[in-house]
């Protein structure tokens, strides 16, 4: 039995293209970017190369507006840190409750320890940013404006392109945690006025521990990592060069599949999501109808725990993940689903499918086909399910 | 995703007794959805004998949760009420070969179904804690009302109070931030209604983990205490919510190093006797293996046992001895 891989919004297979590209930079490809030698200059010249195909992909203005990072992690606490030392007469930041914990623990740690006020917009029950709210929370005082571009839980879009005007308003930096976006959905920074985004290589099929920042030429910019004078100085540390390329590669096969994922994967997405919802009763779609990633399929199952799913999939084949408690070691569900209000009876049994190029219809077929089963099973143990095909609780959730 | 023993997954995928019980005369319904975690247990028990002839479950909760669940039907049917009240979460977890540290409250959940449903047999009246606020320590299952209750009832300003009286922090301590702002909460609350000094309240960011850490690692004997505040952890041995015993006054002669073996052994084994009762409250037990001069062996078992109130209870115990013996006795347990 083929497994099936359905947890793409945590991680993808790297492309074999990827890791063939990679490949001679561990072995003859060994220079040190930064040598004036030969060796060095043709790591030199396959980094440059790297450079211009995520330029490509975030329809930057410039190469050398790319600064290559360990990560999206790594790329976000630059953003942030860096905002705060290049505007010193500003103390604010806006985000919002459903960033990825990159960017709210750093926030939180910030707000501990004085040195910046976070505001956090809420979302509606479909994950949509609060405009009011947003808004509001804008002053001269905020020194950065970090959005993320689509949650990586729902698949939820913020309009990040407008909601940056509306920071440059105000004189603030805008950021964007583009992670999940990135490869996903068209991206033209050079026709906004973002000034920084972060992406990471592991999620569009390129190795894990790479990722960049794009910071818009003229940003005001404080590196995180000082040392050498790699990246223009804006992130020192010798080059991976091997991830650099592999991201470079992933850059340009996601720009070539980027039809593939808006049609092609969107419809499976959306026939496993309709699929679901003709089969099983007391379950609905999480995040916005209209506005979300094609790839990202996120079901709450009522009076069910989203482990238990889980476990019961993964013994079927099929990898999936939960905004569930109870696979975290945490006891809360998700932040994003209680920030959205979704109600704890269906919170603690959401299951997200997210799909990649590499999905195919037979997985979806094989999703069909257990899940009816496995909720039948669970639901048969719950106490909140009285076996009639209807909830023993007297909770009854509005179906958004 | 969780390292499941084989025995997990298989009461988790071939659940032995789910569904409900219709002649059920024992009904003990714990947790709550919003923490995650519910369990209706069923018992049908012969009035007579008292014993508990069929047992059955429905579980809103994970992979170990249905597992324990299960478990704990397969151990009480046959068992007395009296044996089964004996039962701890451990032996829930002991039939499943363990449970990962995390999902230990799992087992407590279903070791308070269980007390739940004997007390509705008994007609006694069984108070579930974990319907009062949100769960703040998930290492011992403590939920904000308890913190709250123990706090107010107990005038509770520092962190390490709270650990003592309620066991929440006293694991892996990523409960830090909630249980400081209850408790900061609380006692703003309390100098309000003029319950409390206000330059004794406890004010966020009044300590740190770290410092709460090493606090305990005193309390544990793992580094020794800088000379004067004596680690609260210690000064309070039990961590039940009901009146702590008063630690009985040095032993009047105080016979320090002219104590004979025999007359320390037998000092050891009452004190330890006095605790047990406590012990026993909270599902586990210790025993005496050896006293070696000033170094007392014991035996920890039950819920006690990888516990990780195991390092409080010893130094609980180490207290006690001290005070009781008058002099300090280093507690190990083997
Ligand atoms: S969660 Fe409280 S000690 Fe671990």
């Amino acid at each position: 039995m083929t497994p099936v891989y359905l947890d793409n919004n945590a991680t993808t297979r790297v492309d074999p293209a990827v890791v063939e590209a990679m490949l001679p930079f561990f072995t003859e490809q060994f220079g040190n970017a930064s040598s004036i030698h030969a060796f060095g200059a043709a790591v030199g010249g396959a980094i440059r190369t790297a450079r211009r195909e995520l330029q490509a992909l975030l329809g930057a203005e410039h190469d050398h507006e790319i600064v290559f990072t360990a990560g999206g992690t790594e790329s976000d606490s630059t953003a942030i840190f860096s905002a705060l030392e290049a505007l010193p007469d500003r103390d604010e930041i806006v985000t919002s409750k459903v960033e990825h914990p990159a960017i709210l623990a750093v926030c939180d740690h910030l707000e501990k320890t004085g040195r910046a006020k976070i505001h956090r917009i809420g979302v509606d029950r479909s994950g949509r940013l609060d405009l009011d709210a947003y808004r509001a929370a804008l002053s001269p005082r905020v020194a950065l404006v970090t959005l993320m571009w689509a949650n990586n839980e729902t698949g939820t879009i913020f309009p990040v392109e407008g909601l940056a005007e509306l920071a440059k308003e105000v004189g603030a930096l805008f950021h964007t945690d583009a992670v999940q976006a990135v490869g996903k959905v068209p991206i033209d920074l050079k026709s906004s006025v973002i000034d920084m985004l972060s992406l990471s290589g592991h999620k569009l099929h390129g190795p894990k521990g790479i990722g960049a920042l794009y910071v818009r030429r003229g940003t005001r910019f404080k590196p995180l990592i000082r040392g050498g004078h790699q990246e223009r100085g804006r992130r020192a540390g010798t080059e991976n060069a091997p991830a650099i390329v592999g991201l470079g590669k992933a850059a340009a096969l996601a720009a070539a599949h980027m039809a593939d994922e808006n049609t092609r994967v969107k419809a499976l997405r959306d026939r496993l999501e309709a699929g679901i919802v003709q089969r099983i009763p007391n379950c609905f779609v999480n995040g916005d109808r209209h506005d979300r990633l094609p790839n990202t399929c996120n079901v709450a199952f009522e009076f069910v725990e989203g482990e238990a799913i889980l476990l019961h999939l993964n013994r079927a084949g099929i990898a999936a993940s939960s905004g569930s408690a109870c696979t975290s070691g945490s006891l809360e569900p998700s932040h994003v689903l209680r920030a959205m209000d979704i109600p704890f009876t269906a919170a603690h049994g959401s299951i997200r499918f997210s799909f990649s190029r590499e999905n195919g219809e037979a997985d979806v077929d094989r999703v069909l086909d257990v899940m009816p089963d496995i909720l039948d099973r669970l639901r048969a143990l719950s106490p909140f399910w009285n076996g009639a095909g209807e909830s023993a609780a007297a909770f009854r959730p509005v179906y958004a | 995703m969780w390292d499941y023993s084989d025995k997990v997954k298989d009461y988790f995928f071939n659940p032995k007794n789910a569904g409900a019980l219709a002649d059920a005369n024992a009904v003990g319904e714990v947790g709550a959805i919003a923490c995650g975690d519910a369990l209706k247990l069923m018992l049908k028990v012969e009035p007579d004998s008292e014993t508990i002839l069929d047992a059955r479950f429905q579980t809103f909760g994970c992979g170990s949760a249905i597992a324990s669940s299960s478990a704990l039907t397969e151990l009480v049917i046959g068992k007395t009420l009296t044996q089964a009240l004996e039962m701890t979460n451990q032996d829930i977890a002991d039939f499943l070969g363990g449970l990962p540290p995390e999902k230990m409250h799992c087992s407590v959940m279903g070791y308070e179904a269980l007390q739940a449903a004997i007390a509705d047999f008994r007609g006694e009246e069984w108070h579930d804690d974990h319907e009062e606020g949100a769960l703040l320590c998930k290492c011992f299952g403590v939920d904000e009302g308890m913190v709250e209750r123990a706090v107010r009832m107990n005038k509770l300003t520092t962190i390490e109070q709270v650990t003592a009286y309620t066991k929440a922090g006293g694991g892996c301590l990523t409960c830090f931030d909630g249980l400081e702002a209850c408790l900061a909460k609380v006692n703003a609350a309390m100098v309000a209604e003029g319950a409390l000094a206000a330059q004794e309240a406890y004010r966020l960011g009044g300590t740190t983990q770290a410092v709460v850490k090493q606090k305990a690692r005193e309390a544990r004997g793992f580094v020794k205490a800088p000379a004067e505040p004596k680690p609260v952890a210690a000064a309070s041995p039990m961590i039940s919510l009901d009146a702590i015993a008063p630690v009985p006054a040095a032993a009047p002669a105080a016979p320090g190093g002219g104590m004979t073996m025999l007359r320390k052994i037998r000092l050891v084994e009452e004190t330890i006797a006095e605790m047990r009762p406590y012990l026993r409250q909270d599902g586990g037990d210790c025993e005496l293996v050896d006293v070696d001069g000033s170094t007392v062996s014991v035996k920890l078992s039950g819920a006690c046992v990888g516990c990780q109130m195991a390092s409080v209870t010893v130094s609980g115990i180490q207290d006690r001895l001290a005070a009781k013996l008058g002099q300090p006795f280093r507690v190990v347990p083997v």
